[in-house]
Parts: C-alpha cells; structure tokens; sequence
C-alpha cells in the first residue's frame, strides 16, 4: 500500500513519566513495512513502557506516534488493535479459566477479525472453534492432541507464550510487537519458535521483537535499537550497536552481551 | 438383583455424556438425553405447575413476587458473575420500569400489553444510559452508584411532588385475570433464565467473561470493553425494569416503594442461597427465600433475624450455593453397569 519509503510506524519524541520519574525521554523511531525491529535494553530501561504508549495501553507525557501516516497516540487501546498494531505482554494474559482453543474465540469474535477474517482470512470460512485450532497448529499446538483444548492454566510457559501471539494473529495483523516471546523458553523450544516468526515476516507481518536473548533476536532481527534508562542509545544492525561504546557500557558485565561478543 | 452384583460395577451416569455435550458431538442414546434435559423438564413442570396447586390465592400472589424477585436475582447474577459488574440496582430498575409503566398506563392510556414492553426497553435505555459514566468503576464503587440512584430519584420525586409524591400513582389497570397475571411472569421467568443462559454460552460470552477476567487481553483483541459492559447493562436493567412494569400492574399502584431497597438486596441473598454463577441458582433461591420470608410476616420485624441466620448459615456451610451442590451430586449419581 504505502511507498517503502514511507514508514508503516512513526515514533516519534515520545516522553512518559511516572510520578515525576522519567521512563521514556523523547524516544522516536521509524519502523518499516516487513521488516523486524529488535529493541534491546537492561531491565528497567523503558521497553515495556514504550510499547504500552505506543499501542494505547498506557498515556504518552508527551510525543506523537503514527501508523500509516495516522495518528494513533491518543486513541483508546481497542481502536489501535482494531487497526492492526497488536502486540504481546510480557507477563503472559491468557483467559486461564478457559481452554486453550476457546481464548482465541475472543480475538476472533473482535471487529477487525469480522472484517477481515482473522489470520489469512480463515474466519470468514469455518466457525470460530475450528478456525482457532487452525491458528494454534500453526503455532505447534498438535491438533491430533489434547493440547489445544487444555485449560489455559494447565499449560506450560512455551505454550502460553505463543497463545500470546495467537490472539495477535487472530486479528490478522499489520504489526505485532513481541515483548520478550523468548524469555523463560528453553533452548529447543525457542528454536522452534525462530523459524515461526521468520514465517510470519514472510507472510508480510510488520514485527518489533523485545528481547534479552541476544543472539536469538540477532538471527531474524534486520535492526537493532537499543533503551537505556528510557533513552535511545543507538539504533543500527546488530555488529554497529554490539561495537558501540555507549552500549557496551550500558551492558557491562553482562553475559548476554560477551556471549554474543565471543560468538560475533 | 442382587445376586449378579459380582458381574456389576458402578458407574457414573455422567460418564461419556460431559465430555461430549461440552464439545461438538451428538449424543447417543435417549438415556444420555434423559440425563441431560430430566432436570430442565423438572424444573419447567414444577414451576408452570405451582400456581394450580398452591392454596389460596394469597399464595399465588406470592408466587407473582417469588418471580419478581427471580428476575432481579437473574439480572444480578448475570452482570455479577458474567460480566464482572456488582450491582445494586434492583430497586433503581424496579423504580424506573414501575414509574414508566404507570405513566404509560394512566396518562397515555396504554394497556399493559403495551406498557411493560415499552417500559422494560426505554427503562433498560434509561437505566443504561444513568449508569454509562460508571461502567468504568469496578466492584464497590459501582455497586454504591446503583444504590445512590433510587434513593436520589425517590427523594426527587418527594421533594418536587411529581408524579404523584409520596401518594404515589393511583389507579393503574390490572391484568385481564389471575391466570393472565401469574402465567405472563411464569413465562417471562423461564424465557429469561434459558435466554440468558443460551447468550453466556455462546460466543459472545466467552468476551461477556472475558471482560471480567481479563479486561486487559479484551482490549489487546481490539474490542471494547465498554461496548459489551455497556451491552451487558443494558440487558440486566431490561430484566428489572420488566419486573418492575410487572409490579406496578400488579399492585395497581406506583409508590416510592418500588425503590426499596428489598428489591437490591433481597436478589443477592438469593444468589447466595441458590448459586452464584448459575443463574438458574439464583432463580431457585428467590423461590425459596421469598416464600420463607412470607411465612415469617407474622414475626414482624423479627423476622429480620431468621432471615439474617438462613442467610450467615449459608454463606458459613455451603458457600457454593444450592445449586452449585446439587449439580455436582447429580453428576456424580451411579447406575450399575455389567462388566
Ligand atoms: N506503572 C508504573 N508506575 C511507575 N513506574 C513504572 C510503571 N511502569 C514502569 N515503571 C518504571 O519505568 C521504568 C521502565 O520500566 P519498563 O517496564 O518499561 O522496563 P523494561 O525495559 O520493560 O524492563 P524489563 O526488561 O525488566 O522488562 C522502570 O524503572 C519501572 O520501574
Ligand atoms: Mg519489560
């Protein structure tokens, strides 16, 4: 649709502050369409809150975000995922009182899923319960077990995790952005993930991942931004950030970071 | 029988019946259906039934005000434990659909026929649109503006000596014949209870509680929690405010005490006693604690202390409510089976 000059996602000078303490300090950022954005940062630096302003989940102090050239700051956080911009919680909203298939009949059951049909526009084909099934094989829930039926609070972190990326593309989205997908996975398990969202950027899916699995990120990543302390410290492909000064100071005495500097 | 019990062992009767009935196959047998729908039949018959066998017409009045109140107690049960909504509201619905069917009824000549249709949907848009600015509160904060609103609409309607002050509205038609009165209310109860029964267990409520337990995810899905609360609200204060217009018509009369606040706690009390969560718990509550409460007349104001004692032995020995027991016990009856 737009130029690919055109960013899909403009960020920019966004402020938040919490009680007088800064979380985010004139953050801005273009994101473009079908690429995947790493956004990496030590605990606390304001990841979360970036994404919790940038899709109407929390009130921006100040700044402007834009999505398609529109204006979405300001809208309520239903209207922005209505649009396409979904995103992921870092600590895991599952509906846990209900089978894994049926947290994906609300998604589904949402406007946007009306109008375009979820995911590859299955839902305007089979009933909602099939058409979730659909989307959770997709994800490596095995449709011939019990898994995907299985109450939400018997299931194990993997699972969960990408129930969260179910509900995103459910509504068949723009953008999702991933807060932490990775984190509390095993070895294996995120390996079966990384070809996932290689798929999804395949299929034309606009991606903004939050990682602290560096390496994981640095393998589908095709940019790096780095927080800290609610600042961006630099943004640029994975060897520039990992050689900057500023971002090795902000990482010192990380593992993660000489990990992958050994590996680089 | 006896005899072979070496051959037999026990089984449950639900045994194969739960897990299909939950999921999308057929049942099997017409056993299996029997088991399903013999409480359901039970409950339609005994209650269509009652008003032919009770004793004297005082006691088929009660029963009119036994399915009043199984209307509130169904409205609070559904936006309580559905929608995640606490409300109070009984006797502002009561009061708004009451005061509209009168109106209806003695200023533009409606007959009831069309006056209760008429005051449940603009009583239900009424209520609906007062109590829209605190859709966003949550738990005790809505209920106490639920409960604010009758005690300021009747304090409005005594101060300025509208509609009748503290008279009240006179003269309101009654219904063609008893038989009319009591089985209009029967029908509307049972409608209801498998209505919105029907409506939790469909799509939309699944978001119905999906609001409630995770609003957060509600939005992140793109919808508006505000809309389905709004919905949800809309439907709750349409039952009340039918049993309101019910009221009115019944007791030919339109007073400030139809916003009594009987109407906002007695529902609750019968949540409690019958089930919270089951709607048709609720429902049965009301037939149980309505008539205990008729008894009791005779106590005066003592029989606040029966009332209070039923209702703490309840909440301390079986917090799960009548229905809620008598459901697992069903589901847990045995047949003998041959092995
Ligand atoms: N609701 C809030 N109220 C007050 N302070 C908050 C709130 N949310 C976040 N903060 C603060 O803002 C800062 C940034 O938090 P944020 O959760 O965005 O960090 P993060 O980069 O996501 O960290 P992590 O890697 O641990 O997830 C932290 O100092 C945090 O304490
Ligand atoms: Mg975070």
């Amino acid at each position: 649709m737009s130029a690919p000059s055109t960013p899909i996602l403009q960020v920019n000078q966004v402020t938040k502050t919490f009680g007088g303490i800064s979380a985010l300090n004139e953050v801005s950022f273009d994101l473009h369409a079908g690429e995947i954005l790493g956004i990496i940062g030590p605990n606390g630096s304001g990841k979360t809150t970036l994404i919790n302003g940038i899709t109407g989940f929390i009130e921006l102090t100040a700044g402007e975000v834009f999505f398609r050239g529109e204006k979405i700051s300001g809208k309520p956080a239903h209207k922005i995922a209505d649009m396409g911009v979904t995103r992921t919680f870092q600590i895991m909203r599952p509906y846990y009182s209900l089978p894994a298939y049926k947290n994906l009949v609300i998604p589904l059951f949402s406007p946007r899923a009306k109008r375009t049909g979820g995911w590859r526009g299955g839902g305007k084909l089979g009933d909602r319960n099939t058409v979730s099934i659909d989307i959770l094989e997709e994800l490596g829930f095995e449709r011939e077990s019990f898994v995907p039926y299985k109450k939400a609070s018997n299931l194990p972190t993997g699972y969960l995790k990408r129930m969260e990326l179910a509900r995103c593309l459910a509504l068949n989205p723009e953008i999702i952005i991933c807060d932490e997908v990775f984190s509390g996975l095993s070895m294996s398990e995120i390996a079966s993930m990384v070809p996932l969202v290689e798929r999804l950027q395949m299929e034309g899916i606009t991606l903004i991942m939050i990682e602290h699995r560096l390496r994981e990120l640095f393998r589908v990543a095709n940019r790096i931004m780095v927080l800290n302390f609610g600042e961006k410290l630099i943004e640029g492909t994975a060897e520039e950030v990992m050689a900057d000064e500023k971002v090795k100071e902000a990482y010192f005495g990380s593992e993660a970071v000489e990990e992958v500097m050994d590996h680089a | 029988m006896k005899e072979s019990t070496g051959q037999r062992r026990k089984e449950r009767l639900d045994r194969g019946i739960k897990v299909r009935s939950e999921g999308l196959y057929a049942l099997m047998s017409w056993r299996e259906l029997s088991y399903l729908f013999f409480p359901r039949l039970v409950l339609i018959g005994g209650i269509l039934i009652l008003p032919l066998v009770v004793p004297s017409m005082y006691w088929q009045r009660v029963i009119s005000i036994v399915c009043i109140y199984a209307l509130l107690a169904l409205s609070f049960d559904f936006l309580a434990h559905y929608v995640g909504l606490v409300s109070l509201g009984g006797a502002f619905f009561i009061g708004t659909g009451g005061y509209l069917a009168a109106i209806l009824n003695t200023s533009f000549g409606l007959p009831p026929l069309l006056t209760i249709p008429i005051a449940t949907l603009l009583g239900a848009f009424i209520c609906t649109l007062l109590l829209f600015p605190c859709l966003p509160l949550r738990g005790v904060y809505f209920a106490i503006v639920t409960l604010m609103y009758p005690l300021l609409l009747a304090r409005v309607i005594e101060a300025l000596d509208i509609l009748g002050g503290t008279d009240g509205i006179l003269g309101i038609e009654s219904f063609a014949n008893r038989w009319v009165e009591q089985y209009f209310i029967i029908l509307i109860v049972l409608f209801f209870l498998f209505g919105t029964r029907r409506l939790v267990n469909q799509d939309i409520g699944l978001v119905f509680r999906a609001v409630k337990d995770n609003d957060q995810s509600v939005r992140a899905s793109g919808i508006s929690i505000t809309y389905y609360k709004t919905i949800a609200v809309f439907i709750s204060s349409a039952i009340g405010c039918l049993a309101g217009a019910y009221l009115v018509h019944l007791y030919m009369w339109a007073g400030l005490s139809t916003f009594a606040l009987d109407f906002s706690i007695l529902p609750i009390a019968a949540t409690v006693i019958g089930g919270a969560g089951t709607l048709v718990g609720p429902v049965l509550g009301a037939f149980i604690l309505v008539p205990i409460s008729e008894l009791l007349r005779a106590f005066g104001t003592l029989r606040i202390v029966f009332y209070a004692l039923i209702l703490l032995a309840f909440i301390i020995f079986r917090s799960e409510g009548i229905m809620v027991y008598g459901q697992r016990k069903y589901h847990q009856f045995e047949k003998w089976i041959k092995v």
